[in-house]
């Protein structure tokens, strides 16, 4: 072929057909600080039309996308302004109307998810704040679409451990109230340290309030383009493994990137960033616990296991950083439990453990996710375990963050299924010895010396 | 506007009259071709100019799936920005 390399076309065909190669998310951000309004039926009224009006040609244009570059386009995601910043004068009662309204919204334009039910609490809570905290477990329970995050330290305030208690309280009601269905709305609910303003993945997306008016991220995937790339070098060193997933991840990125200016070119709305995420499903092949085990690991959760997530980490960040104009993001590998048939066997086995999920969230992209725990976790336990992920992301200056499920009913070794992109997760056992006297102190802990950069 | 069509099916008789034809009666226009046959399969890769072409692009996709699903062929078109970006730095 004279202008394209037929073995070229041959390799990106294959990625698409046979190793999942997919655009794994175009999220519209959109500001929603101007709809804010004393009346609550004003308030929801001005969201339900701003987002209906933003986005009502996203989903049909990510398709025209995925139909004309023969990638998938798996889905179509707004995020929004942190809703405490709109609602600040709401109690928890009206809340649930809001999250309500975005629910409807989300249909009205469909997507699958709308992130954004959130608030930033790092340093303390306002009283909007604390109102929208106590509403999630009732907001979630009743809508179907909707993601809530709260951001609950950062390197530069410390950890908010009043907030952290009481997300422990949170995450448990959340669950209780979707009894039937496993606990599922605590897969809709992430709790961060140093959350970033432009992650377009879910259920951690919202539109940060430095962001433009409505924006364009693009988050891409693809763990099995990067397994099959090693399988061809099964004796080599890590020099040239480096250098395999670098190669990958950059080849992966370019098509997140011209997806994203594309889709910001049709839609007329400014290209934000790329996501260079190695973001898993539960189907075969496109696991990123898959790579780690061909690096040389017999199952992921082994010894070795994190410095071969920090390797390919880095190595997806080297690739895609000179293949986009813009990264941003969680950038990394996502380690969700429940979303990765390698994690999924190694947890069955019992060679995936907590802690040693905890040792692998330092030199990952994000942190403790999609994990399901015995429905007799105490809201201190749950606290604890998010205290001690956000104690990682503060002093390591990134970012970190629990999805954590505790199963109503739920024993150890169980197995719960959410279905669909969702997955299904073993309950893994978290430590029995009681944290209570640790969360009650409540206060803050102060930022980390290195946070005094000025 | 390019874009490459990629086709793998079981090597019989006819498959590139059929699909060249298909082309012609859209007016795209064939800027080069390369194929290799590996044991009974044919694989084919069509560099292709649409922009004369009188169908949207999501028609003359379905037109070509309709022609690969009548003749046992995996016909694909996709926009050739794609390869660029992916293989060009």
């Amino acid at each position: 072929m004279s202008i394209i390399n037929t073995s070229d076309v041959l390799q990106t065909v294959q990625m698409i057909e046979s190793q999942h190669l997919d655009i794994r998310t175009i999220t519209m951000g959109i500001s929603l600080l101007d709809c804010a309004h004393p009346d609550i039926k004003v308030l929801c009224e001005n969201i339900y039309r701003k987002i209906t009006t933003y986005a009502k040609d996203l989903v049909k244009t990510g398709e025209a996308i995925e139909h004309e570059y023969g990638v998938p386009v798996v889905n179509k995601r707004i995020s929004v302004t942190p809703i405490a910043l709109v609602g600040g004068s709401h109690d928890s009662d009206e809340y649930v109307q809001i999250c309500l309204s975005l629910d409807r919204a989300a249909k009205e334009v469909g997507v699958n998810f709308l992130g954004g039910y959130s608030a930033l609490v790092h340093k303390g809570m306002t009283v909007g704040d604390r109102n929208l905290l106590l509403s999630i477990p009732e907001a979630l329970s009743v809508t179907e679409r909707v993601c809530s995050s709260v951001n609950l330290a950062s390197t530069k305030s410390g950890i908010n451990m009043d907030a952290v208690a009481l997300m422990g309280q949170v995450i448990n009601r959340s669950a209780e109230l979707t009894r039937s269905t496993g606990g599922s709305a605590c897969c809709k609910l992430v709790v961060f340290a140093n959350a970033v303003e432009d992650n377009p993945f879910m259920a951690g997306a919202f539109h940060g309030v430095g962001e433009a008016e409505c924006v364009i991220n693009v988050g891409v995937s693809g763990p099995g383009v990067v397994a099959h790339a090693l399988k061809s070098y099964p004796d080599a060193s890590f020099d040239t493994v480096a250098e395999v997933i670098k190669r990958t991840a950059f080849r992966i990125t370019r098509v997140g990137q011209l997806v994203a200016q594309e889709a910001s070119r049709r839609l007329n709305v400014p290209f934000g960033i790329v996501d260079l995420s190695l973001a898993p499903t539960p189907a075969q092949g496109d696991s990123v616990a898959e790579i780690l085990e061909l690096m040389g690991l017999e199952r992921v959760g082994t010894h070795g296991t994190t410095a071969a997530l920090a390797m390919l980490n880095d190595a997806v960040k080297k690739g895609g950083v000179m293949a986009s104009g813009h990264v941003g993001g969680l950038s990394g590998a996502f380690i969700p439990v429940s979303e990765d048939a390698g994690m999924i066997a190694a947890a069955e086995a019992g060679t995936l453990t907590m802690d040693k999920l905890e040792a692998m969230t330092c030199v990952c992209s994000v942190g403790l996710d999609m994990i399901a725990i015995p429905g007799d976790t105490t809201d201190e336990t749950i606290a604890a375990i998010i205290a001690d992920e956000c104690a990682i992301g503060v002093i390591n200056c990134k970012t970190t963050a629990v999805r954590i499920l505790p199963v109503p009913g739920g024993k150890v070794g169980e197995r719960v299924d959410y279905g669909g992109l969702l997955g299904s997760a073993p309950i893994m056992a978290v430590h029995p010895e009681s944290a209570s006297a640790f969360i009650r102190r409540g206060g803050r802990i102060p930022a980390p010396i290195h946070s005094l950069k000025n | 506007m390019k874009a490459i069509i990629t086709v793998n099916a079981r090597d019989n008789i006819g498959s590139m009259a059929a699909l060249s034809s298909l082309l012609a009666a859209c007016n795209v226009n064939i800027l080069d071709i390369s194929q290799t046959i590996m044991g009974e399969y044919f694989v084919m890769i069509m560099l292709v100019d649409y922009s004369r072409c009188q169908f949207a692009f999501d028609e003359l996709r379905n037109k070509l799936t309709e022609l690969g699903s009548q003749r046992q062929m995996n016909i694909r078109i996709q926009r050739e920005d794609i390869f660029e970006a992916m293989y060009r730095v």
